[in-house]
This record gives C-alpha cells, structure tokens and sequence, in this order.
C-alpha cells in the first residue's frame, strides 16, 4: 500500500494537472467486447437449446420417467379334471437402483438392519450383478414383510436406491405333493442366460427351473408389462404417465389325476422311492410321485442356506425326481424283456428249463431262490424264475435281448416332457466296447437276463415297455400336459429339446402278446405268483415283481440298510391294452412284491373310480387268468376287447 | 460542500433494467423452490433487495472522490480481515471464508473486497495517468490484486477468487498497457498456468475434478460430471419456447443441483427456452451498455475507471456463470449477477450500483 501514490486535492485533474478521460476507442473496444462474449454465450444456447433439444429432451424424459415393471402372473396349474394345484398370491419384493446413489456400499449397514438381511449378503448380491448395467434393478429381497416396507418408506430419502415391486409369486401344494412333477420357479441362473434358447430373460428373472414350471416356462409366464412413473432424482413417484399391461401366463392342464396322485404321495409316505402311473393309450401320466421330497413353496421365495444344506446333504437326494433320474439295475421286471425277445426269437416257447436252485455257466452257478422244478414260459413269469431266463439269456445271446430292449425303449429316454431325464443303461457288445474298450464275454449276459449286471432302467422306462407289450406293442411319448394345450410349434421346440423315443412300436405277436400278458396276470391272480399277495378281487391286475440286488451284493438279513435289494414292481389292469400301466420302485423294499403291495393300492383307486364314474357299472371282466401250471399245448385266449374306458378324454 | 448532484440525474433507465431482471430472479427463485424445503426464499430474496436498494440510494449520496480518498484504509482493513478469516473464520464445507459476528450474522469479507479492489485499481491507475506503463507499474498493479486474490483462493474460494481477476484486466487495458507487455504477460500466465495443473498444487482435488469433468461430463455421470450435464439437460431440453413457468422437469424433480444459486440460469433455460434465455442476455446487455455510456460520460478518470471496474466483474460473472450453464466453462461456483439467490451477491451489486448513480450524478460538475 506504501508504495501507492496518495491524492487529494485536485479530484478533475490528474497527477499530471490535466482533465484525464477515458479515450473513447477503448470503451468502444470495451463493448465490442461485452457484446462477445455475449454472442458467444447465445452461440452455446443456440447448440444445446436449437440444435441438442431433441436429444435433450429424450435425455430429461428418461431422468424423470421410470419403467416399472408390472410382472405378469404365471399361469395356474390344474389336475386333469379341473381341480386347482399351483396358484399365485400377491407379494412385495424389493430392489435396490444402483443408478439413484453414488455409492449403494454406504448404506448397506442401515439397509441391512431394516430389512434383515446381513450385510455380506447384499454385499455379495450387489458383487453377483456387478457387470450388469446399472439401470437394471438388482432383486435385494422377495416376500417382504408388511414392517420392511414401511422401513423403506420411511427412508426414502435416506435410501432412494430403495424400491418396491409388486409381484405375483407361486404357491404351490403343501409337503411336497406332486413337487417333482410340478417343478418349482427361481432366478434365472448365469447358465441359462448364456444359452441362446432363453434368450428373451434378462437377469432376476423369474423362470421355470424344474418340471413342467420349467418346461412350460415359454407358456406359464405371460409377458411382463410396465408402468411409466414419473420421479424426482431422489426416486419419489410424483405421478404416473401411461401403462402396458401385463398379459397373465397361460393356466395349463396337466394329464395328473389329484386321486391317483394323492394315492402314490400317501403310499410311498416314509419310504424312499417313485411312483409313476400312466395311460398306454396315450402316454398321459396320471400320477408320479417321487420320495423323499421337497417344498417348492421354499423355492419361490430366496432358499434358505439351512434349507439348502438339508437338501444338499439329504443322501437320498429329494430334489431327484426318481421317476425319470433313478437308474437302477430293474431286476426281475427286465424278465418281461427277456421274455418278449425270447417269444419273438421263437426261442422261448419251446424251452423246459428244469430248475434246481440255480444253474452253471461258463464255470460259473448262477442261483435262483428257489427250487421250481420244470418251468416253461408260461410259469417261468410268475415264479421269476432265474434259472430259466439264465438259460434263455444264454441263448439269446447279448445283442438280441438289447436289440429287443431298445425296441421298448431301454437305454433311451423316453422323451417325456420333463427336464433332465435320465437314458439308463442296456449293455451290448458295442456299449461295452464304447464305454469300457472291452470285448462282451458271454458270461456278463447271464446276469443281465434277471436285469442284473450293467442293466440299468427308470421307472418311467419300464412304466413305457410294459404299457407298450400290454397294448401290443403301441408305444407313446409319457407327457404331463395335454398337447393340445401346447401351440403346435411350442410342442415341437419341446419335443426336439427334449428328444427321446418318442412315439414307437414294440414288434409283437398277437400271439406273443397274450402270453405275456396271461403269465403277467399269474404273477398277481395266482397263488404260485411272486405277487399273490397283492393280488384285487374283481379287477384284471397284472405286473411283474423285481427284487434288484443294490451294488454290494444282497446281505441275508442285513440290518444296514444300504445292501438291501430295491423292490420293483410294474403292473397294469386290464391285463391288455390296460387302462393304467403302474411302475412303483421302493428303494431298500427288500421283496418286489412289497412294491407290488403299493401299485395294487394305486391300481384299485384307479379301478373303483372308473367304477364310480360309470355309474357304479363294473367294467368289462377279464378272462380269468389260467390256472398254473399250465400244459404247454394250451391255446391262449384270444385278447380281449378294450374295455370301455370312461375317465378317457 | 454544496449539493452538486440531483436525482433528476440519478439513470432511471438503468435501474429499471435492473428492477425487470431483479423481480424475473424472483419469479425463477420461487419456481426453482416452491416444492422444496428451501420455499420462501423468493421472500428473502426480495428483502435482500430491498436492502440493496436502500444502501444503493446511500451510497449514491457520498461523493465518489471520497470513497477514492479513504480507499487506501479500506484496502488495509480487507487484508487485516481476511487475515482475520484465517485465523477465527468459520470453517463451513470444508472452506474457511465467514467470520462469525455475535448476534448471528456471517460476514465473508472476499465478497466486499471486490469493491474495494474496483475503487483502489482505478485510483492505481488514475495516478499513473498520461504516461506509458512501465513494467514495475504493471508488477505493482498485479501485486494490488493478486495479494487478496491468493488468500482468497487459499480459503479456498476459487470462484470469488477469479472474479478479482477481471478488474486487473480491464485496469491494465485502460490504464494504457502495451502491446507487447499483453503477450508478454499472456504468454507467462499461461506456462505457469500450465504448470500449475501439472503438479496439482495450489488447486483442491475438487477444484480439479470440476475441471476434469468439465472437459467430458460423461466421465463420471454421478460423480463431479453430475451437476453439468444435468444443467446441460435442463438447458437443452428447454428448447425454444421452454416448458413453461413452473414446469422444468428438470428444476421440479430436483434433478438440476441448486436451482436457486449457481445454476437459476439453467433452471430460467428449460422454464422458459431458448427465446427466454436470449430476452435475459438482452436485458444484461442493455444494463452493460448503460454502464459503459455512464462511464464515457463520468467527469474524470477515476469515475469512468470504477465504472468499468464494475462493468469487467459483471461481464465476467455473466460469461463465466452462463458459460457454465451451458457448458462452455468449469463448474466454479460463481454467481449470476441480479439472477443468483443470495444476499451478498445483491448486496453487492446494488452497492456497485449505487457507485455508479454517484458517478453519473456528479458528472456535470466540471
């Protein structure tokens, strides 16, 4: 300040004594300035307001107008008569926007108080979607309670990353009925999202993940419509613009009868096993019920880790569904197999197998259970005896019976509109020198005649062989939907991803047909039968038993659970051209005809409601099963007429 | 001493302009505010002007030649006060600018010296009148201003700190700079700039990431780059005609970050368009020519010296607060003269006012 020159005095004159102004060049030059940089400023408006409107004004639109999405309700899953199975009810789930605050990691230990959940959960939900883009919602936590949405609420500000969603989600039956079949629905999981067949889901999806939830997800889930909401940059909805709306899933038919079904979920109670019953006319699947089980209801909402783990560490796997992913070796129910090879081959109808407990081959004895003294065809059924199909195996020679399996669709899947089934195994020649690069010795096909060995089926498998020789050789794709429910060329993208045997034929005399079958119903309608025990007054019940030694070998009166035989049983009624084929495996059942007991109870519900609907009318008798034994010149009755069949549709 | 000056002179017309842009600023404050927590503050705002207007009419009554006179105390009082502000200011923000008085009143000085810096440059370059500059007259004119600039800019206050700027210029154009002593000059600022930028110091971490996004606002859309290109989008999506009062998707959601200060420009923008915009910048043009005629037509040097004093801080406040708005300058915190909500840029350009009807009413004295 020192420095400055101080005045006073002479305020018009300057230091130099004379009248300064300012030179007018230099405020002209001052406002050409002014006016500059004002033109410049209005250059700048002109580029954002005239030219960028357009771009500016989508670009508002879009900060002030939110897409919610109105998911649309899946469609509700009804027995065959109508009666109501899966349904929806309305529930909230919340979200977090990542897009409304800088940092979401800074409010997680609020978030996490208020809703619930710890805070390494939402931290490694938020690391889960990372790379997805940041306007997409990000599914924090379904099913909110009535108190948690007041938490958010109240925290709008706060928390504007917060946002609530309407939804509808599944309810489905309690304990697990009918759960495998069903399905149940979650997240779309990263698999499937690169997959190019689902490639209309976009992340936090809900979709289909097992059963017909998944396999009819395309039809059960209806497209999702929206509402344009607008907000403030804190997220607070001011008002709301315009709407799409959702179309609701398609509701779906399945072929299941609720009787049946509640029958098989009541009988393998307790046990660990599977149940499947279907018609051979048409391949529909009237009940298929798997043990143990598990909640789907736990499904649709986040599965809890503790809910997880049990099933996760269940040794018995309830989220198997033992119907179409159990393979088992079949035991003796393979001998129906046998037999339609051995008949067809003309092989069978002559042998005598005189059988004193078991017989040896190739060095080998191989053991039957009893001593069944001269057994043909006819009684060989019935008494399962080993010894006799040992022998016929031997003759037969691997590839023919393979030949003769593959025909009734072993060793395949049989394409049921289900996902993941299973193709089980039939062993030949070339399987075994595919799988194992080993040459077949004769002796691996003694086994493999009682359904021992490296034969392995599900019970849908044989479920499908029996409905097939029962209905002379016709054999349909087992299905849980009505195709007519299904646009045409939906079934087909079905039916191509899930491809299996599909529609087939079984070559089978009509001849050979009536002795299968005949001997089939002995093993039920007479006393010498493995399966007397179940047998049903007035009604035309056949099948097999199975007794199917687990890997291990059979321990006598074993108390360890694991080495004891699977009990198989399939059966059918009528005896041909049945109206229901039951295929029942009881693992650890010890005695087929334990499963023999199980299928009679699913057969006879079947029974006295066909009874019932035709008004109390009994359906056509069948002929009376022969009496054994039987002389081997007996001509076989002639088949019988189709009943009358009043719960077909 | 005798009554030279008379109302009759007083420039009606400019203080109209003023009065049109004034209540337009109070109609934008209260749109920008209405939804907000922050309603009511076109109420205060009309208080602070009429504050401004009665300390306008105040000062228009000492003579000019006075506040001339006594500007070398005035000068040492804002150094001891910004001293003062570093030693007990308030610390708001993160920012050291306020005194706190007792009975609740916050003085920033920074705000003040702006004026005091206008009078003291233009009597600086009064006395050196009638003679080329040399370069010690040049080093001592930076020194006057860049003293109380630095210790702004260390509160830190970049945006008032800039607005001391303008004032050195406009006194060096008119005090009779050379040519070449300009590019001289330029050519220094603009490597010590350069390397100012290089090694980060002097400027905060958020003064640079302003600058930063600024240069590409899609950088950090929620971060720094936030408040520009929603400003951009406010302004942009006002298009020609604008959305009308009160209707500024962009002001109304809160999208736009403070509406009512630093950025009423965008808000007036998306309400009311491009033709709106332009009306504004008309007004502010009009009030510039006015000043800049005031100064062509003061009775001496120093007059037309502070007028023009005032008209660079104006013009500079308006390109850089504008040019912000619409993306052709940094986020720096300045406000728009007579537009902005906030009394001590009111205050201060009636005061300035006031300076100026002083001026021209004493303009027939010779």
């Amino acid at each position: 300040m020192e420095e400055l020159p101080l005045h006073s005095g002479l305020r018009a004159l300057g230091p130099n004594g004379k009248a300064e102004k300012l030179p007018a060049g230099k405020l002209h030059i001052s406002q050409y300035m002014v006016a500059l940089v004002l033109a410049v400023l209005i250059t700048g408006l002109w580029r954002l307001e005239v030219l960028g409107a357009d771009n500016y004004r989508l670009l508002a639109e879009a900060n002030r107008i939110r897409k919610v999405p109105v998911l649309a309700p899946r469609g509700r899953l009804f027995d065959r008569e109508g009666r109501l199975l899966v349904d929806n009810y309305p529930s909230i789930s919340c979200y977090i926007l990542r897009e409304q605050v800088k940092d979401a990691n800074n409010d997680l230990a609020l978030i996490s108080q208020g809703l619930h959940i710890p805070v390494e959960q939402i931290q490694a939900t938020l690391r889960r979607y990372q790379s997805a883009p940041k306007y997409q919602p990000i599914p924090l936590k379904q099913d909110i309670t009535p108190d948690e949405q007041a938490f958010i609420e109240a925290h709008r500000n706060e928390l504007p990353e917060l946002e609530t969603l309407d939804e509808q989600r599944r309810l489905y039956p309690r304990n697990g009925f009918a759960a495998h079949l069903i399905g149940y629905v979650g997240e779309v999981s990263e698999q499937m999202l690169n997959d190019s067949r689902y490639a209309f889901y976009s992340p936090g999806d809900v979709v289909g993940r097992s059963g017909v939830e998944q396999t009819y997800d395309a039809l059960l889930r209806g497209t999702d419509g929206s509402r344009d909401i607008i907000v403030n940059s804190h997220g607070k909805e001011l008002g709301h613009l315009g709407q799409t709306l959702a179309i609701p899933g398609q509701d779906l038919k399945l072929t299941i009868d609720l009787d049946i079904q509640m029958i098989a979920e009541k009988v393998l109670d307790g046990k660990i096993g599977a149940i499947v019953a279907m018609d051979p006319h048409t391949g529909e699947i009237l009940a298929m019920a798997s043990r143990p089980t598990f909640d789907p209801n736990q499904f649709s909402v986040r599965l809890t880790k503790n809910y997880w783990n049990e099933i996760l560490n269940n040794p018995d796997h309830p989220l198997l569904n033992k119907t179409i992913q159990a393979q088992l070796a079949p035991g003796s129910t393979f001998k129906i197999i046998m037999s339609l090879a051995g008949l067809q081959e003309n092989v069978a109808q002559t042998m005598h197998v005189p059988c004193n407990g078991g017989a040896t081959f190739y060095g080998h004895f191989f053991s039957c259970d009893r001593h069944h003294g001269m057994v043909n065809i006819d009684n060989a059924i019935p008494y399962s005896c080993d010894t006799f199909y040992y022998t016929l195996a031997n003759r037969l020679g691997i590839d023919t019976i393979a030949r003769y399996a593959a025909s009734a669709g072993l060793g395949q899947k049989t394409g049921i509109d289900l996902p993941d089934e299973v193709a089980g195994t039939m062993p030949s020649t070339a399987w075994k020198l595919k799988s194992q690069h080993e040459k077949w010795y004769a002796g691996e096909t003694i086994s493999v005649g009682i359904g021992q060995g490296a034969v392995a089926a599900t019970p849908i498998q044989l479920a499908r062989a029996l409905s097939g020789i029962a209905s002379g050789g016709v054999l349909r794709r087992p299905h849980v939907v009505f195709p007519d429910e299904v646009p045409s060329e939906m079934l087909q993208t079905i039916h191509e991803n899930l491809p299996g045997t599909g529609e087939a034929t079984i070559p089978l005399t009509t001849e050979n047909w009536q002795i299968i079958t005949d001997a089939m119903a002995n093993v039920t309608g007479s006393p010498i039968g493995t399966a007397y025990i179940a047998h049903l007054d007035g009604v035309d019940f056949a099948g097999k038993t199975g007794t199917a030694d687990v890997v291990g070998g059979r321990v006598k009166n074993s108390t360890n659970k694991a080495t004891i035989p699977n009990a198989w049983f399939v059966g059918m009624a009528p005896r041909r051209n049945p109206d229901i084929v039951v295929a029942v495996l009881w693992e650890h059942g010890y005695w087929g005809n334990n499963s023999a007991k199980l299928a009679a109870q699913v057969v006879n519900a079947f029974v006295e409601k066909q009874r019932k609907r035709a008004n109390n009318i009994r359906i056509a008798e069948a002929p009376k099963p022969t009496v054994l034994p039987t002389p081997l010149e007996t001509t076989h009755p002639s088949p019988t007429p189709k009943p009358p069949n009043p719960a077909a549709e | 001493m005798p009554r030279l000056s008379s109302y009759r002179d007083f420039d009606w017309v400019l203080l109209g302009f003023v009065l049109l842009l004034s209540l337009i600023s109070v109609l934008e404050i209260k749109s920008a505010t209405v939804h907000t927590k922050f309603h009511g503050f076109d109420q205060k705002q009309i208080g602070f002007l009429a504050v401004g207007l009665v300390l306008m009419f105040f000062i228009s009554l000492i003579d000019y030649h006075r506040l001339v006179d006594i500007v070398p105390w005035a000068y040492g009082v804002s150094i001891l006060s910004l001293i003062a502000v570093f030693a007990v200011g308030t610390k708001v923000l993160g920012a050291r600018r306020w005194i706190k008085f007792p009975g609740g009143i916050h003085f920033q000085p920074s705000e003040w010296i702006k004026l005091v810096l206008i009078v003291a440059v233009a009597r600086y370059f009064w006395g050196l009148a009638g003679r080329q500059l040399t370069w010690p007259d040049i080093g001592k004119a930076f020194a006057l201003v860049c003293i109380p600039m630095l210790m702004v800019l260390k509160q830190p206050d970049l945006g008032t700190s800039l607005t001391y700027f303008p004032i050195l210029i406009c006194g060096l154009f008119l005090g009779g700079i050379r040519f070449k002593q300009a590019t001289i000059i330029l050519l220094v600022v603009a490597i010590l700039g350069g390397g100012v930028w290089k090694t980060g110091k002097l400027l905060k971490p958020y003064q640079k990431a302003r600058l930063t996004s600024f240069m590409d606002p899609d950088l950090d859309p929620r971060g720094s780059g936030y408040q520009i290109r929603q400003s951009l989008i406010a302004v942009g999506s006002g298009g020609i005609w604008g959305k009308g009062a009160n209707k500024g998707t962009q002001t109304q959601g809160d999208f736009l970050p403070i509406p009512y200060t630093d950025f009423i420009f965008a808000a007036f923008c998306e309400e009311h368009g491009f033709v709106g915009a332009v009306g504004i910048l008309l007004l502010y043009f009009l009030i510039l020519m006015r000043l800049i005629q005031n100064a062509q037509t003061a009775s001496d040097l120093p007059g037309s010296l502070i007028i023009m004093g005032i008209v660079s801080v104006i013009t500079f406040q308006i390109a850089v607060n504008v040019g912000m708005v619409v993306g052709l300058m940094p986020v720096t915190g300045i406000p728009l003269p007579l537009m902005s909500y906030g009394g001590s840029s009111i205050l201060f350009t009636f005061l300035a006012l006031g300076i100026v009807m002083n001026i021209r009413m004493r303009r027939f004295v010779n």
